[in-house]
């Protein structure tokens, strides 16, 4: 069967490649580009809200509620200003902490910590949050030993290299950066791969194929085609921003080292893009097959772009939110799975849920070509009088069992 | 159509009992199909057929449109799964395990626009495990062979339709097939191409290839098939050799008197058209007797009937599917055959 598959994806590659089209699919990027820098700026949003920066606590229990209680009695003055806390740890009276460690072993959206007491704080975290929150939490401090407006206590200050919220918004950063790139990659490909077998269908050579070739093997091929020729666009598309980042100065330091590293992250995004891709691909391949003409196609278009829009949110969600069930969803949720596993590779140094991740989507890729390869041979081959074959809408034959017009009307 | 073929007497038997399966003898079937069942929609397409197809044969499937033909052709290729029964190609029951031994022209034809003639014939034969150099050499030399080598280097759409048939033809057998199965071969090519394609096939078949196709026009399958399937309405009433189809049938007599009335006429049956001639003289065509021709003969010499002319015209293939499928099927597929590009 690869050997077919071979064949099939070699015919698709080089008429593709030496077309008129590839020049057209070559500046396509530049479209889904705008959506993507409009849907960066929503998911910037999403990112602000979801991470939030929190100040912890490591003090003895009273002067932590005693702090929190003074936080809400001030949030209506300083709205925005007033930092939101928690406890981290609550201390036995005259315990030293080293603040700035457990500043470092937090996972959570922990921006500094503020350790010793309401009339000697210490605040700990890096120099600009720290600064930012110095005014804020002496008025707290001062409210939670109720001495009034006119004595704040001085807030000391210890500046960290960098902290866990930073250093999680800088990779949240990372991660939404690569999103955007693999939605972008594989919505490039959706049009032409939902067109893919109209080209058989109207060449009337699918019947020529399908004896030949297991279906499986058909639609494998055609899915490995586009891989290859978006693989060739990616190499330019890649040149081209490679150029222009480097005679411009930029280059990936603008964002936060990925917490796999940026070999196996990049790695990663090249096998996740191939399994989204095939994925997508799998499905889109299926749906368009069931099209008999262009114009079907074209119809079909705009839901499966909306579909790809929405698996893109749904993951790019997710990702502000890892450890939560709905970050395994997404992660579990096949189409999602490739984008919500990038997100976790910049955020999340474990290598082994990438295994695992690989080798549930190339089951689902399995299963999805399986199964359009089974429709498409009991929708599409289909023969026998017309008149018992009532002409369905391209959605009523997805929806249930139907005609098509592209089989063949004969004995 | 009465078969002109005139037979020696005694020769015809009735075989209203003859098995719908032609006996295998010892040849080895290339295609063995055992109550192969197929629905679309709740439409049963073709339903119960069996086929044995001996190698080397050259085997015919006649039946109207809708008869169900493409489909067992389908399932015998594995293009569909069957709903029920066996099927076994080439020891196969697994077509595609034993694609590289198949050749197959689909009813639609088609091949890709922008391939070349022979870089086409190349694909089909990769498709069915030809290595693409040895396609392309082959291919090259089949155009030259069939007269289509100024075509080579042309691009498909650069080509006249039957010329494109023609490169699909010789592309499903570029890797030298031992099982050819050809759909409707015949439509959409003029006389002289049809006569080309025949003289294929029945080349084809003295190399030990077996050749099956389905049909619209019995006068193919009465020239060039051993065996005949005739398919109607999903079922196969018949198959088996085309003389066992005929034989379906008694022949026909067709007997000239120089009177038309005597003793003897107790003989001829009571069904028996006549035609009258002004000198008196008389035609008379009646199925033959199931007694035989002898107590007739016996009996007109007996009676001085002044036999002219006796001949028992055994019944063409026409006349067998119409008296086994039935008048309405025979209608259709008519009907079928008068369309054009049929």
């Amino acid at each position: 069967m690869l050997q077919a598959s071979l064949i099939i994806a070699r015919r698709d590659f080089s008429a593709i490649l030496f077309s008129r089209s590839f020049f057209f699919f070559l500046l396509g990027p530049l479209f889904p580009l705008i959506i993507g820098v409009v849907a960066g700026s929503v998911s910037n949003k999403v990112e602000s809200a979801a991470a939030r920066p929190v100040l912890g606590l490591a003090m003895t229990a009273s002067d932590a509620k005693a702090m929190i209680a003074a936080g809400k009695a001030l949030e209506g003055g300083l709205g925005n200003a007033a930092p939101e806390m928690t406890i981290i740890r609550s201390v036995s009276p005259g315990e030293k902490i080293d603040a700035a460690q457990v500043l470092k072993e937090q996972r959570g959206n922990i921006a500094a910590m503020l350790t010793g007491s309401p009339r000697a704080p210490l605040l700990t975290g890096t120099e600009g949050q720290i600064a930012q929150w110095r005014g804020p939490v002496s008025l707290i401090a001062a409210q939670a030993l109720g001495n009034g407006p006119q004595t704040f206590p001085e807030v000391a200050l210890a500046s960290t290299a960098t902290s866990t919220a930073s250093e999680r918004t800088g990779r949240m950063r990372t991660a939404q950066a690569g999103q955007t790139l693999l939605f972008l990659l594989t919505m490039m490909l959706a049009g032409m791969v939902l067109s893919n077998l109209v080209e058989e269908k109207a060449n009337k050579i699918i019947e020529v194929l399908a004896a030949a070739v297991p279906m499986d093997a058909v639609f494998f091929g055609k899915l490995f085609a586009m891989l290859a020729v978006s693989f060739v666009g990616i190499a330019v598309w890649g040149s081209v921003f490679g150029g222009a980042a480097m005679l411009s100065g930029q280059s990936l330091s603008m964002f936060v080292t990925p917490a796999v590293g940026w070999p196996l992250f990049i790695a990663l995004g090249v096998t996740y893009f191939a399994m989204a891709y095939l994925l997508l691909g799998s499905v889109f391949l299926t749906i368009g097959s069931m099209a008999s003409t262009v114009r079907e196609v074209q119809t079909l278009s705009m839901p499966v772009t909306m579909s790809q829009l929405v698996v893109f949110f749904f993951a790019s969600f997710a990702a502000a939110q890892q450890g939560s069930m709905l970050a395994f969803a997404a992660e579990a949720f096949p189409l999602s799975s490739p984008f919500a596993m990038l997100a976790r590779a910049a955020q999340d140094g474990a290598v082994m849920p990438h295994l695992l991740a690989l080798g549930w989507q190339a089951v689902w890729v399995a299963l999805f070509v399986r199964y359009g390869a089974k429709l498409f041979r009991s929708r599409v081959m289909k023969s026998g009088p017309a008149s018992v074959k009532p002409k369905r809408s391209l959605f009523a034959r997805l929806a249930r069992d139907s005609g098509s017009p592209a089989a063949t009307h004969a004995g | 159509m009465p078969h002109p073929m005139k037979m020696e007497l005694g020769q015809w038997q009735t075989a209203g009992n003859a098995p719908l399966i032609a006996e295998r003898g010892d040849r080895t079937l290339a295609i063995e199909a055992k109550g192969l069942v197929k629905r679309f929609d709740g439409f049963t397409a073709v339903d119960g057929v069996d086929l044995e197809v001996p190698e080397g044969a050259i085997y015919g499937v006649l039946g109207p449109n809708g008869a169900g033909k493409t489909t067992t052709l389908r399932m015998l290729l594995g293009i569909i799964d069957p709903d029920a029964g066996l099927r076994r190609v080439l020891g196969s029951e697994r077509p595609h395990e034993v694609a590289h031994a198949i050749g197959y022209l689909p009813e639609e034809r088609g091949l890709y626009p922008s391939m070349k003639a022979y870089e086409a014939i190349a694909f089909v034969g990769a498709l069915r495990g030809l290595p693409l150099t040895e396609g392309r050499i082959r291919g090259r030399a089949l155009l030259e062979e069939h007269g289509l080598g100024y075509a080579a280097d042309r691009q498909i759409r650069q080509l006249s339709k039957g010329m494109a048939q023609q490169v699909q033809l010789l592309a499903c057998l570029v890797h030298e097939p031992r099982l050819v199965i050809f759909d409707e071969p015949f439509s959409g090519l003029d006389a002289l191409n049809q006569g080309k394609l025949e003289r294929m096939m029945r080349a084809l078949a003295e190399r030990g290839t077996t050749v099956i196709f389905s049909t619209h026009v019995i006068a193919h399958a009465e020239r060039l098939c051993d065996s005949v399937a005739i398919i109607a309405g999903g079922k196969v009433p018949f198959a088996g050799p085309v003389d066992l189809a005929r034989d379906r049938i008694r022949p026909q007599v067709r007997l000239e008197t120089r009177r038309d009335d005597g003793l003897w006429r107790g003989a001829i049956p009571a069904d028996a058209r006549r035609e009258r001639k002004a000198d008196g003289s008389a035609f008379w065509y009646f199925p033959l007797p199931e007694s035989g021709i002898e107590p007739l003969l016996r009996a007109l010499i007996e009676g001085d009937a002044g036999i002219l002319s006796l001949s028992i015209e055994r019944a063409g293939l026409h006349d067998a599917f119409v008296a086994i499928a039935g008048e309405a099927a025979a209608r259709a597929l008519e009907e079928n055959a008068e369309e054009p590009g049929r």
